[in-house]
């Protein structure tokens, strides 16, 4: 993470003073990488939201048997599969409904059976199939579509807004034409065609295709910060050091907009995650037999009245890994913001005028 | 100008041609429209698939197909547009012309909401930056922006509708709600507010307390039942309004300003009666146009009349305080609409429907009626699209308006002694406003071809359910009539879009690289 330090430069030397000068201490000779780092991991809410998101990735993607690469067969902990049919519980759940989940928080001396997961923590489905499975799989259905978005819209985004940015002329043009062109075709709309006629293809397959339309706002954003950046004079002097064009494009541009990149990713993915249960609710995005968590939530909307379990745990699903996405993007945008200073609290400020009077008084 | 319009409208047409190319080879490839047809037992089966054949040109190859249809849809250059037959013989054009004002009126108002609320909210946070309440709503802002949609609209039909509509049936409001909202409203007050912290406590107390015996009142006196503000209540709210609006827009110490708002708060208040009679006697949308337009001539008028000097603002600010008050007699007639209503076979005491865009039951009633009945319908869907899409106007606001805060000449307009009034809703706000006005149109546009999933939670059959149809009957010339619509919207949202940023920023130049 070699960054240049040009866009620190023009503050450091002016302020000295006040505010300035704590916040300049504390980033006084370190690297462009080691000051964002420092920012974000500072960022309490992106923090808490990077830990969400990854405990629950492990989580789903443990769960189950998974497959690595198709070939190795990975066991998961969890003792039920989304196709196993156990008995579906009767007897022991209130207002005499079936299958009611088994998850406890309560402790013994409250009343409750205790912290514990029991047989079906999330409960059970119509046909007895254990909804703790099914809500695994679907997540982590709903997190690879978004992860696949992802990636082919950063990459397809980086590619083109970078080209058309650097070469401007005819190329922009072109280019960007073609980006107004597959701007016209909402999103939803694509995603309803694709997702209704290859949605058997499977969820990777419509993520594939989404991915293909995804990255229209990412290429926008990329050559703005292009057409900026060429115009640098460190530009000029990797160009006047006779530094390949592509040599310039990806050493020496491609790393000061990385910042617009990733928050931009970010935000796209937690729309991706958005767009693919929307897609699925309304039919058109993953099918039935696979399992994803707007298809749990359509098929058992119904008995949100009687077993409303079927019906918050899918949805807490999306909501967590979409808060946590938007999160972590509010924090690298932070991180990644020249202009952004952290707050300075009254105490700070006090010791520093302190120590300048201090150091005035020893002149 | 004329020629960067002009040759953004030909590459406009470019582009809507390709991306519909594609979108009808796409469409005609995946699926065959007679396909359950030819599976079908019916006796006559070959001749419904010959019929359908000829009445969707079939037999063409969709390239050239597609070419038939560019055929009818160019003919909107001559006023006749024909956008071809559905499947189930009637015309594309008939079903776009049913479902384009549903859809329109499903998402309008929740845009609206959205803007005002959203921008309010952006202002205050960033007025307030890093306090609690701007740290809380941002927290609030990020949860809706990660919210879906169908989600919430199944909480909102549980817990709001279902449990407002039981609530209904003995509205006593309970003790833990009468301090619950107490303390949500002067909480939410009081951190807007700010100040020191007697202030803070002090606008707590009033607000909370307020907020607390005023629903205390309306539960005693079975308000809920029979609504209605009544004309000391509106002449009150308007006086209220008119302080508002002045102070917002010229502040108070504009003298000439404040009177004529107030002359208008006062014309409210003497025209209640005299306006509700006239909504009993001609209840018409026409009515109502004609009184908000003579109450605005009236305003101008006014407002001329006690100003000499500086009258633009002087006029906006008598109009803006007309037209508001003047809501109030609207809103107190839908009010006093509410209990007959209620008493209809039709609602019987159940007001709030969850699914659906009108009540079916709901005999040829009352104007005020059926309109409170579309009131009624839009309530859910406008909450659930507001409390979606109002988080990105707060955040998006918020950051325009901090960094325009940051500008030098920001720090000149206070250096030459303006008030923070003046700052704020003069220099800051109207440059906040203008990438924001520019989001707001593409938006829009947006939300129109997003209305997709809306439609389908709550069960109203506009521009989304004729796509869905059209998807999955393989009806192409329906399809296809859909995606005209929302995609030339959004083409033509983004070319307005640019034009209204370089009108409204001089710095920006049209034409330029284009």
């Amino acid at each position: 993470m070699a960054f240049s330090l040009k866009k620190k430069a023009a503050t450091t030397e002016s302020t000295t003073s006040g505010e300035n000068a704590i916040a300049n201490k504390e980033i006084e000779g370190l690297s462009q990488g080691q000051i964002v780092r420092r920012r974000f991991f500072r960022h309490r809410a992106a923090m808490i939201s990077l830990v969400t998101i990854i405990s629950i990735t492990v989580l789903v993607f443990t769960a189950l048997d998974f497959k690595l690469f198709g070939v190795w067969k990975v066991p998961g902990w969890w003792k039920w599969t989304p196709e196993d049919l156990p008995e579906l519980r009767f007897g022991d759940c209130p207002n005499d409904t079936v299958g009611c989940p088994t998850i406890s928080f309560r402790p013994k001396f409250l009343g409750g059976s205790g912290f514990g997961l029991g047989d079906h923590p999330f409960g059970q489905d119509d046909i007895g199939r254990d909804f703790f499975a099914l809500v695994m799989k679907g997540t982590q259905r709903s997190l690879s579509v978004m992860i696949v978005i992802g990636a082919i819209g950063a990459t397809i985004g980086t590619v083109v807004g970078a080209i058309s940015g650097f070469y401007r002329g005819k190329v922009d043009a072109i280019l960007m034409r073609f980006t107004d062109f597959i701007i016209t075709i909402p999103a939803i709309i694509i995603g309803s065609v694709v997702g209704f006629h290859f949605g058997n293809l499977g969820a990777m397959f419509l993520a594939f295709y989404l991915g293909l339309f995804a990255w229209t706002g990412l290429s926008r954003l990329v050559r703005g910060e292009f057409l900026t950046l060429r115009e640098r004079e460190f530009v000029d002097a990797a160009r006047v050091a006779g530094a390949s064009n592509r040599r310039i494009i990806f050493k020496h541009i491609l790393p000061n907009a990385v910042g617009v990149i990733i928050v931009s990713v970010t935000l796209l993915m937690s729309g991706a995650i958005l767009l693919e249960t929307a897609l699925s609710y309304i039919g058109f995005g993953v099918i039935e037999p696979d399992v994803s968590l707007g298809l749990l939530i359509n098929k058992y909307q119904d008995s949100f009245t009687t077993r409303p379990w079927l019906f918050w745990y899918p949805g807490l699903f999306i909501i967590s890994i979409a808060l946590s996405i938007n999160f972590i993007g509010d924090g690298l945008r932070d991180a990644f913001d020249p202009r952004q200073r952290r707050r300075i609290s009254k105490k700070e400020r006090q010791e520093s005028a302190t120590a300048r009077k201090l150091a005035q008084a020893n002149d | 100008m004329a020629a960067f319009i002009l040759r953004r409208l030909g590459v406009l047409g470019v582009i809507l041609f390709g991306s519909s190319f594609i979108l009808y080879n796409l469409a005609a490839i995946s699926g065959d429209p007679t396909a359950d047809l030819k599976l079908s037992n019916d006796p006559n089966r070959d001749f419904l698939i010959a019929s359908l054949t000829r009445e969707l040109q079939l037999d063409v190859p969709p390239p050239a197909r597609y070419f038939l249809w560019l055929k009818g849809i160019l003919g909107i250059f001559i006023g006749q547009p024909d956008f071809g037959m559905s499947r189930d013989g009637s015309t594309v054009a008939h079903s776009l012309a049913l479902a384009i004002p549903v859809t329109i009126r499903l998402v309008l108002a929740a845009t609206i909401f959205a803007i005002v609320l959203g921008i309010a909210i952006g202002i205050i946070t960033a007025l307030r930056q890093y306090s609690r309440f701007d740290y809380s709503m941002t927290f609030v802002s990020f949860l809706m922006f990660s919210l879906p949609v169908f989600w919430v609209a199944v909480l909102l039909k549980e817990y709001l509708a279902i449990s407002f509509n039981n609530f209904l049936q003995d509205p006593k409001v309970p003790l833990s709600f009468v301090i619950g909202i107490g303390l949500f409203t002067g909480i939410f007050w009081a951190s807007i507010i700010g100040g020191t912290r007697k202030a803070f406590w002090m606008t707590f107390a009033i607000a909370g307390g307020s907020a607390s015996a005023l629903i205390t009142f309306f539960s005693l006196t079975g308000w809920f039942l029979n609504p209605s503000l009544g004309p000391i209540v509106v002449g009150g709210l308007a006086v209220g309004i008119a302080y508002g609006v002045t102070q917002l827009s010229v502040g108070l110490i504009n003298k000439a300003a404040l009177k004529a708002s107030l002359t208008m708060a006062a014309v409210t208040f003497v025209a209640y009666y005299p306006a509700n009679w006239l909504f009993d006697k001609y209840p018409s949308a026409l009515t109502i146009f004609i009184l908000a337009s003579l109450n605005i001539a009236l305003a101008v008028f006014v407002a001329l009349g006690f100003s000499k000097i500086d009258r633009g603002p002087i006029v906006r600010t008598a109009v803006l305080t007309a037209f508001i008050s003047s809501g109030l007699l609207i809103v107190d007639k839908f009010m006093q609409t509410w209990k007959p209503y209620m008493e209809t076979d039709a609602i019987n005491y159940r007001p709030v429907p969850t699914v659906g865009q009108r009540s079916d039951l709901l005999g040829n009633e009352d104007w005020w009626i059926s309109n409170l009945d579309v009131v009624t319908h839009l309530f859910l869907p406008t909450l659930a699209l507001t409390l979606i899409s109002f988080a990105g106007y707060i955040r998006y606001s918020r950051g325009t308006l901090l960094e325009v805060l940051n500008q030098d000449y920001i720090r000149t307009a206070r250096a030459k002694g303006l008030t923070e009034r003046t700052v704020i809703m003069r220099h800051a706000f109207r440059n906040t406003m203008i990438p924001l006005t520019t989001i707001m149109v593409v938006d829009f546009a947006g939300v129109i071809g997003g209305a997709l999933i809306t439609e389908s939670v709550f069960g109203w059959s506009g521009m989304g359910t004729l796509f869905r149809q059209g998807l999955l009957g393989y009806d192409l010339n329906l399809l296809m009539g859909v995606f005209f619509i929302t995609a030339t919207l959004s083409v033509v949202a983004n070319l307005i879009a640019d034009l209204l940023y370089s009108a409204l920023d001089p710095r920006i130049r049209v034409g330029s690289g284009a």
